[in-house]
This record gives C-alpha cells, sequence and structure tokens, in this order.
C-alpha cells in the first residue's frame, strides 16, 4: 500500500453487552432469544409511570472494567438522557452518561508486527440497550423493507461503551485491539464477548490525510462488522478505498458505511434526512453516582489476572514465545486449558503448544469451535503425548487417536487399544522375532558383525514386517545390537 | 429573543410533531411571547452558580441484580396499536438510527 | 350517617364504632356524585362496580375486626395520572385514551393496602400542563362554587370533588402548583408534599425532577392522614427519600404558639414577575396574617429574591423535561396511532399532532427549543442555576424563621376561557406555587375564608422545610381550627 503517501487514523467505539442476571433499570431476565417481548415490563417498555432503578452489579461491572484498562473511576457520575426517536427505543430516549462517564483516560497495548503500542481509552461509561427490529419484506433489509416488526427483550440490557483516542493506524492494529479487548474482557467475566451474537460490537471511525497533514481527514464511521476477522477486512477495504479516492484527487463524504460480510465492502447507509441533535440532559429519574472509594478498590482487588499478566507468566513458567503466546491468550478459556494439559502432562509445556496449535487447531477450525468448546479433554491430550514418549505409540499414530479423541472425547489408551495401535516394546515378546530374523538373514546378521552398522536398518525392517509394524523400532535396535554387537 | 420560523419547524421535527400551518404562526408568536418573558433570567448574575438538576440530595441508588418477573408476551403487546407475531408493528423505517 | 361533607377522620371513628358501614358512605357518595357529576364534569372514569365491592369487603373486614387501616372503607378518588392496574389511565390525553395499564402506581397499591374504596379516575389538565382543567381532552370540569368558574388545575377534577363533598379526600399531583392551586380556587386543603417524599412509580411524567403528588381534603387533619397512608420509601423509585416517615397526626393540634413564620416581601403585593394580586384576596391574606401573629406566632418579613424568577426557571426546566418525557407517546407501544402511514417517522409525527392537545405541544416545543443544540446553556442551564438560587433563599429564609407564609394564587378561580387565550396569562396564576417545587420544600394550601370583593374561596399558602411537613400541618391546623370555616356553612358552596 501507498503507505508512505498516507496516513490512516482509526478510533473505536466498543459496546458490550454485560453479563448481569437481571436488566439495567429493571428485573427483566438478561438472556439471548425467547418469545418476543416475553422479557419485558412496564419499565423496559417504557410505560407511562415506569422509572429505572439501577443495577448494582452493572455498575460494579462497568468500574470493573475501567480499572482492567488502567481508567480513572470519576468521583461523581452522572446519567443523561440522549434524545432522539426511533420505535426499537421505548422511551424514545436512552439512558446513558454524557460528560461524566464512570472511567476516564485509560489505555490498552497491543503488539504485532507493527511492534508495540498505546491505545488510548478515552471514556467507558454505562448505558442500555435498544430492542431489536425486525424488517419484513426486501430480503430482510431495512432499505426495502415494507415495516418492521419489534421485540423489547434485548430492550434495558447493561450496555458498556468503550471509547477510544484516534491512536491506531491499521487495520491490523484495529484487528490486535479488538482481540485483546476481548480477551480481556473474557478474563474479566463481565461479558460473553460474542461478536456473532452482538453482545460484542465494534464501530469504527476511519479517516485517511496525506503523510505529513496535520488535520484529520474525513472522518468515516464503519458499522456491523460481527467479528474479529471482519474488523480486519472492513478497515482494509475502507482504508484502501479512502487512499485510492485521494490518490485519485476526489474528496470524501463523511458518512456511516456498512461493512458487507459476502462482498467485503463498505457500503454507504441511508444518510439521515436531518442532523441529529441529542438534546442531552441529566437523567431527572436517577440520582448522581458518587462511587465509594473502597467499593472501587475492593473491585481493583478482586481482578482476575489479566491477559497481559498471564503472557508474563507464561513465559516464565513454561518458557513459551510471543506466538505461541499470542494465540493461547487470545482466549482466557484457550489459555486455561492449555495450562490444565500442560500440568498434567508435567514434561515440557512446548509439547503440549506444539500439539494444540499444530494439530488440535486444524481440526477445531474445520469444525469451527473453539478450544474450550471441543469433545477433547485437556487430562487426554497430556495423556497422549504420555503414551508417545513412553514409546507406547509412534508420533504417527498419535495423530490418529488425537483425531479418535476429538470426535469421541474418550480417552487415548483406549483409542490405542481399540485400535490395536499399541506397540510392541516389551523385550521379552520381541526377543524371538528378533532371533528369527537373524536366523533367516544369516548374511546381513554377519555383515552387522562385521561392523557394517547401516545394515542394522534392514534387519529392524525385517522385524517390523514380522510384527506387522507393531513393534518398537528403537527396542528393536538395541535388541539387535546387544546380540550382533556387543 | 424570538423565535423565526425555521426555528419553529426545526424543533417540531426534532419533536415528532406536524404542525398545520396556522398552528406554525400560532406557536411561533406564543413561543416567542413566553421566551420574551423567560428572558428575565438572563439578567441575573449567575456565573459559579451550580446548576441544580435533582431537588433531593441522594446518591448511589442502586438495586440488587436479581431477576423479578416480566410481564407475560401477551400482556406486554395488548395495548398495541398494531403487532404480528407477538412484536409491535411498525410502518416501514427510512432512516437508520 | 351523612357522608357528604363529613371529615375522613369522622368517617374512620364512625366505622370503627360500628355507627356507619362502608357501603353506606360508598353508597350515599355515589348518590351524591350521580347528582353532582352533571355539572362539575369532574370524572373521567368511573368505577361504581368496583368501589361498592372494595367497600363491601372492607365492611367484612371490619365485621371480623381485621381493617387493613383506620381508614379501612372510606372512598377515595384518585387524579387519571396515578396508573391504575386495569382501570383506563388517559393523563386527560387523545395520545392515551383506552389505555389499560398492567400495573398499579405506588400511591394507588397504597390507597388498596389501605382498604380505600376507589370511586374513579379524576379529570385534569392533559398531562397535568395547565391551571384550570380545560387543557383536558375530555372537556373542562367546573368550580362548585361558580359552574361558570374553573376549579383550577392541574388537579381540578379531585379538587372539585373534594370541595362538594362528594368525595371526603383524593389525590392529585403537582409539578408547579396544580395541587395548591386547586386547592385554593376550591376551598379546600391541598398539600405539596417534599419532593421525594411520595413515591413517583406510576404517576405519569411530566417534569420528573418536580412531580410530586399530594392530597386533597377539607381538613387538615384529613390530609395529612391521607399523606400519611402513601408517604414514605419506595425502592421502584429512585429519588424517593430513604427515610422514616413520622405520624403527622401525632401533637398536629399543639398550636403555633413562640413559631416564627415569615412573610414573603417580594409577593407582599403581588409580584413582579406575575403582576398584581385582587385586592379581595390580598385582604383576606393579611387578616390570615394578623390571626397566626393572635395565635402566638411571631411575623417577620424575609426577602427572597429569587421568587420572582421562579416562573422563569419552571418554564424552561418543566418543559424541556417534558418534551423528553412524553417522547416515548409515539404510536407504537400503546395509545392512539395514526392510520395509514408511508413511514414510521410520518407515522409517529401524525400520531403526536392528532393526539396531543395544544397546551402540550406547546411545552414540547418550548421545552425541545430550550435543550436545543446553542441554547442549552442560554436556557436550561441558565434555569438550572436560578433553581439554586431560589434553594439558597430558602436556606437564608429558614435561618430565622420555622415557616414561610404567602397567598396560594394571585386571583381567585376565574372564568372559563378567560385565560385560554394566552397561555402566559394562564402561567403567571402560579406565580406563588412555583418556586416550591422548583426547591422541592413541602407547602399546603389552606382556606382562608371567601374573597372580599368577589366572594369566592382564597387560599393561605405555608412553606415549611423539606421534610418538615410536621411543623405545616400544626401551623395549618390551628389557623384552621382558629378560623372556624370549613366546619361552618359558609364553608360549603352552594350547590
Ligand atoms: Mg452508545
Ligand atoms: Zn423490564
Amino acid at each position: 500500500m501507498n503507505g508512505d503517501l498516507f496516513q490512516t487514523t482509526v478510533g473505536l467505539e466498543i459496546h458490550v453487552e454485560l453479563a448481569t442476571q437481571s436488566k439495567m433499570f429493571c428485573g427483566c431476565a438478561v438472556a439471548f432469544a425467547g418469545e418476543p417481548n416475553s422479557r419485558t415490563c412496564p419499565v423496559c417498555l417504557g410505560l407511562p409511570g415506569s422509572l429505572p432503578v439501577a443495577n448494582r452489579k452493572a455498575v460494579e461491572h462497568t468500574i470493573r472494567i475501567g480499572v482492567a484498562l488502567d481508567c480513572d473511576i470519576v468521583e461523581h457520575s452522572l446519567f443523561h438522557r440522549k434524545n432522539y426517536f426511533y420505535p426499537d427505543m421505548p422511551k424514545n430516549y436512552q439512558i446513558s452518561q454524557y460528560d461524566i462517564p464512570l472511567a476516564v483516560g485509560g489505555a490498552v497495548k497491543i503488539s504485532g508486527d507493527f511492534g508495540t503500542k498505546r491505545v488510548g481509552i478515552t471514556r467507558v461509561h454505562l448505558e442500555e440497550d435498544t430492542g431489536k427490529s425486525v424488517h419484513i419484506g426486501g430480503a430482510g433489509r431495512l432499505a426495502e423493507s415494507d415495516y418492521s416488526l419489534e421485540d423489547f427483550n434485548r430492550a434495558g440490557t447493561p450496555l458498556v461503551e468503550i471509547v477510544t483516542e484516534p491512536d491506531i493506524s491499521s487495520a491490523e492494529e484495529a484487528r490486535m485491539f479488538v482481540t485483546e479487548l476481548r480477551a480481556l474482557l473474557e478474563s474479566l467475566g463481565v461479558s460473553d464477548v460474542r461478536m456473532e451474537e452482538g453482545s460484542l460490537r465494534v464501530d469504527a471511525n476511519v479517516s485517511v490525510r496525506r503523510a505529513g497533514e496535520t488535520e484529520h481527514g474525513t472522518k468515516v464511521e464503519v458499522k456491523n462488522m460481527n467479528s474479529i476477522r471482519s474488523v480486519a477486512r472492513a478497515l482494509e477495504f475502507e482504508e484502501q478505498r479512502q487512499r485510492e479516492a485521494l490518490a485519485a484527487g476526489e474528496s470524501l463524504v463523511q458518512e456511516t458505511r456498512h461493512f458487507d460480510e459476502n462482498t467485503g465492502k463498505t457500503f454507504p447507509g441511508r444518510l439521515k434526512e436531518y442532523s441529529s441533535d441529542y438534546r442531552y440532559f441529566p437523567e431527572p429519574d436517577l440520582v448522581p453516582f458518587e462511587p465509594e472509594p473502597a467499593w472501587v478498590e475492593e473491585i481493583r482487588a478482586s481482578l482476575p489476572e489479566l491477559p497481559v499478566q498471564r503472557r508474563a507468566r507464561l513465559a516464565s513458567e513454561y518458557g513459551l514465545g510471543d506466538k505461541d503466546i499470542a494465540i493461547l491468550t487470545a482466549s482466557t478459556k484457550t489459555a486455561g486449558w492449555f495450562e490444565t494439559a500442560a500440568k498434567a502432562y508435567g514434561g515440557d509445556a512446548k509439547k503440549v503448544v506444539n500439539w494444540i496449535i499444530a494439530d488440535l487447531y486444524g481440526l477445531l477450525n474445520e469444525a469451527a469451535i473453539e478450544l474450550w468448546e471441543s469433545k477433547i479433554k485437556p487430562e487426554h491430550l497430556a495423556a497422549l503425548i504420555s503414551l508417545i514418549d513412553s514409546g507406547e505409540i509412534s508420533g504417527k499414530q498419535a495423530k490418529e487417536v488425537l483425531a479418535q479423541m476429538f470426535a469421541t472425547g474418550s480417552a487415548p489408551q483406549s483409542i490405542a487399544e481399540e485400535k490395536g495401535l499399541r506397540q510392541v516394546s516389551d523385550k521379552g515378546e520381541l526377543e524371538s522375532a528378533v532371533d528369527e530374523v537373524i536366523a533367516e538373514n544369516s548374511e546381513a546378521a554377519d555383515k552387522v558383525r562385521a561392523g557394517q552398522m547401516n545394515t542394522i536398518g534392514f534387519l529392524v525392517g525385517q522385524v517390523m514386517k514380522k510384527t506387522s509394524g507393531r513393534a518398537n523400532p528403537g527396542v528393536v535396535n538395541d535388541l539387535l545390537r546387544r546380540k550382533l554387537v556387543d | 429573543m424570538g423565535l423565526d420560523r425555521a426555528a419553529v419547524d426545526h424543533v417540531a421535527r426534532l419533536a415528532r410533531l406536524n404542525l398545520s400551518d396556522d398552528e406554525r404562526t400560532r406557536m411561533q408568536d406564543e413561543l416567542t411571547h413566553i421566551l420574551e418573558h423567560v428572558e428575565r433570567i438572563q439578567a441575573l448574575e449567575l456565573d459559579g452558580v451550580e446548576p441544580t438538576s435533582h431537588a433531593v440530595r441522594i446518591t448511589n441508588v442502586m438495586r440488587p441484580d436479581e431477576v423479578r418477573p416480566s410481564l407475560d408476551a401477551q400482556e406486554a403487546v395488548a395495548n398495541a396499536p398494531e403487532k404480528e407475531d407477538g412484536r409491535f408493528k411498525v410502518p416501514r423505517i427510512l432512516e437508520e438510527d | 350517617m351523612e357522608a357528604a361533607y363529613a371529615p375522613a377522620l369522622d368517617l374512620a371513628r364512625a366505622l370503627d364504632a360500628g355507627e356507619a358501614r362502608a357501603t353506606e358512605i360508598t353508597e350515599s357518595l355515589l348518590q351524591r356524585i350521580d347528582a353532582l357529576e352533571p355539572n362539575l364534569r369532574a370524572f373521567l372514569e368511573r368505577t361504581t362496580e368496583r368501589a361498592l365491592e372494595e367497600a363491601h369487603e372492607s365492611d367484612d373486614r371490619r365485621a371480623s375486626g381485621e381493617p387493613l387501616s383506620p381508614y379501612d372503607g372510606i372512598p377515595v378518588a384518585y387524579k387519571d395520572i396515578f396508573v391504575t392496574k386495569d382501570v383506563v389511565t388517559t393523563a386527560g390525553s387523545r395520545i392515551l385514551e383506552g389505555w389499560v395499564p398492567p400495573y398499579n402506581s405506588t400511591v394507588v397499591a397504597a390507597g388498596y393496602r389501605a382498604g380505600l374504596p376507589m370511586l374513579g379516575k379524576t379529570n385534569l389538565d392533559e398531562f397535568a400542563m395547565g391551571s384550570s382543567t380545560e387543557n383536558s381532552a375530555f372537556g373542562a370540569s367546573r368550580n362548585p362554587w361558580d359552574l361558570e368558574r374553573v376549579p383550577g388545575g392541574s388537579s381540578g377534577g379531585t379538587a372539585a370533588l373534594v370541595a362538594a363533598g362528594a368525595v371526603p379526600w383524593g389525590w392529585g399531583t403537582e409539578t408547579g402548583g396544580s395541587v395548591r392551586q386547586p386547592a385554593s380556587l376550591c376551598g379546600i386543603v391541598g398539600v405539596k408534599p417534599t419532593y421525594g417524599l411520595v413515591s413517583r412509580y406510576g404517576m405519569v411524567a411530566f417534569a420528573s425532577s418536580l412531580d410530586q403528588a399530594g392530597p386533597f381534603a377539607r381538613t387538615v387533619a384529613d390530609a395529612a392522614a391521607l399523606l400519611q397512608i402513601a408517604a414514605g420509601h419506595d425502592p421502584a423509585d429512585s429519588t424517593s427519600i430513604p427515610e422514616d416517615v413520622p405520624d403527622y397526626l401525632d401533637g398536629i393540634d399543639g398550636g403555633i404558639e413562640g413559631m416564627r413564620i415569615g412573610i414573603v416581601k417580594e409577593f407582599q403585593e403581588g409580584s413582579t414577575e406575575g403582576g398584581g394580586m385582587q385586592p379581595g384576596v390580598r385582604a383576606r391574606v393579611e387578616e390570615a396574617y394578623n390571626r397566626l401573629e393572635k395565635l402566638g406566632a411571631s411575623l417577620e418579613e424575609v426577602s427572597l429574591p429569587s421568587f420572582d424568577y421562579g416562573i422563569s426557571a419552571y418554564y424552561l426546566i418543566a418543559p424541556a423535561e417534558a418534551s423528553s418525557n412524553l417522547a416515548r407517546y409515539d404510536g407504537v407501544r400503546y395509545g392512539y396511532r395514526a392510520e395509514e402511514s408511508s413511514d414510521v417517522v410520518a407515522m409517529m409525527s401524525r400520531t403526536r399532532a392528532e393526539g396531543f392537545g395544544a397546551e402540550v405541544k406547546r411545552r414540547i416545543l418550548l421545552g425541545t427549543y430550550a435543550l436545543s443544540a446553542g441554547y442549552y446553556e442560554a436556557y436550561y442551564g441558565k434555569a438550572q442555576k436560578v433553581r439554586t438560587l431560589i434553594i439558597d433563599d430558602l436556606k437564608r429564609a429558614y435561618e430565622s424563621v420555622d415557616l414561610i407564609v404567602c397567598p396560594t394564587s394571585p386571583t381567585t378561580a376565574f372564568k372559563l376561557g378567560e385565560r385560554t387565550a394566552d397561555p402566559l396569562a394562564m402561567y403567571l396564576s402560579d406565580v406563588f406555587t412555583v418556586p416550591v417545587n422548583l426547591a422541592g420544600n413541602c407547602a399546603i394550601s389552606v382556606p382562608c375564608g371567601l374573597s372580599t370583593d368577589d366572594g369566592l374561596p382564597v387560599g393561605l399558602q405555608l412553606i415549611a422545610k423539606a421534610l418538615d411537613e410536621k411543623t405545616m400541618f400544626r401551623a395549618a391546623h390551628a389557623f384552621e381550627q382558629d378560623l372556624g370555616w370549613i366546619s361552618s356553612p359558609e364553608g360549603r358552596p352552594q350547590l
């Protein structure tokens, strides 16, 4: 890319649905799916006279995210009303935080081929989610639809908005940031961070300017990127689109564009007829929040091990390299799975990593599932590797066994048994076979006796043939040497 | 400070209120008249005065994260002007939010 | 026994002594309502069948010696802004016509817990926006003292019924004087409790930072008793004060000997902002001041300069909050919807155009303007600062006095249609009541006789510190007892 001529600036806005039991301002359950409007009440339907009461857990989670992102937790915070009409919004205003969010001024460190850099966190604030519109007709697309149907089960789900500084300068950096943030949020246990289900939503503000220019370029907002991969794809496309436009001397319009998974392109959304004016003002139905310092400290002290800390430990404790660590810590659950396996194994953890990354990931990708979702148990992977070490099965056989383990979830030992894969390493069992081979191949045996060691391989081969490949070649080799050389 | 026609139209649009022509004229006059009266607060010395948004001095009101029974789905949509499959039906949406 | 005009506390005694039954009381009131309602037009929805059932249940409880409260069986009426489960609730607006709520407001639920049969839902200015009930989408109510005049508003329906002896007590709501002003115009007692004392849960919102439910009754003690039933912390309202409520009747007759009462300097001759005061009103109010002095209170003048900016601040803050609170009426989930709209924006805009009345539209536009980009600081922001000045002025005043006194309304009940042409003139009838809502204090309007010029009721307003309802009731009760007007034939309208 003509990266020297142009500079890309990206700022991200991430919305995270919190994994609380009940909604932000009412007692309705937070969950996916379910009969339409079956998780609604006067409050989250915006019925006349209803009033919001804040969910303590949601505030706690927001503070938790704030401290984990190295933010300052403000002493005095307030909810505002963001006023705009939309049919999926029961009150036609969103209770959100405006000029005094709960947490401000943090940072996330990311590293990759671009090196290591710090992405500033402008703010972390708490708000409520909207309902869901289903568009009928026009292939479900808003633009061509005949009418829409509103389900308010999601309305009022606690939503944390994380806004970054425009510190990101490439699609790859954005991908790394989202990966890092996702792992962090997962490790905090505040959300199930599933981008596909929309519990983690990423919007990006992308602008490109000529290198050396001080003014930022025209800001374009890119929406609906439903996976980390599509974040990368969408931003790559958008970056390129803007660079080409500028190179061609065209000027860009400030607009919102949507990413299309299928084409890999971004396309402009319907332009709003009028500029919005949200008329923010302090939410009179909620009182101010002044988080007790003791509470904040309690939350800080109770933080689990964060991905960055875990990485350091994986390096020191298991002597793993950055690449392996990066892969394992992309998800807390993956890292946890690895550590269980490594502990169960007890030997060189690198072997465990190799089996996970080199072999298991292939199977996982085919099945399109995460490591911890697979049937295979970490203890069983450990057992498998031990079987190889003790020479009971060969590396080649182990791969077959792994495939079985992945399919059935049963233990490697039993699989090896069924398949009759067990190697014969017992000298007693093998001795007769070795003696027969020596008798049947006296010439070759003599050559070995005469010191032509390269011939020993031929004899080993014969023994393998006799035992139809079940003999442990190493053991056979030893026996032959003992009988012919020593 | 008066209110011109454009301002009336802008505000009416923000508030999702269709106004007839004579309504627009009447509202413009009445709102101008009212604004002229409330202008008197502009004369007050208010620098350094803290704004009051709540009449009670309470803070940190929160409820425990406990699930309470919801309405049943039929009850939830019982008052809907139009519904379909347990959802509230609305005419086509032209603008994104 | 004769239920009309009987104070609730007397009815309670009679019920307790077995001298009366809830069904008798309810039936006699229902008959009176049947006779008066064609003239008063005070109800939007009557729940006669329910009231009778509830009265029967009450008698059964009394019979088995298990009344729910001392007031079990005493009927009540609610302004149709309190949400009532399974009973249509409209807030006086077309846009909510036919809305059947799936839940009860906290105030109504408290009434049921005390065993009060509900006679119905009373008329009001649409969404409580007005001072005469003329803004009701379903027609104006009338003042029992003169059917050509308004009962005041916005809680005019309940006020008219209580004044007419058709119900001993009932609930209204205040945002800028909507209980005290109609109480004054109808010659009864009306209370604006401290903000946060009575839960707002299930009160259709007008301006959330000002709204507060308030009781009407013909006597101060009745008003105190009704407030007692609903007052107290409600976890469903984040702005509800988490404190125990004292017994308002306990010591209510303690008198005002030695009480320090401040007369508002700025309101002596009316107000700079609101203009003059009706001479007959002023005369009665000055008599009242003397009576308070005669009863042993020491009067002194207190200056509350910011009170002269109350209406201006109020008519920026209240409409701003209203513009947001009323955004939910969009034809999607409940209430009225305009038919055949091409798209959702058109549907909402037409629904609101057809569903809201002129005053509501006026305030929505005013409030939207006050909050809109470029105007927030000059209007809403400044108004919030004026609010702070009012609070500070009151704090200062209460360093030297226990109670502040002034008229409730600059005039007596005005003629229907007299002020509808000029919105601002209507707004200014709240000039004496609005500052209290902005500050959040409690205040009461108690009758001080008939105006010397037009023979219509005049109200005296007593303003106490936040959560000092006891002092307020004690003073109002002492004044009421000494005046003796309410219990005299002169205290009843000729109907
Ligand atoms: Mg947001
Ligand atoms: Zn709910």
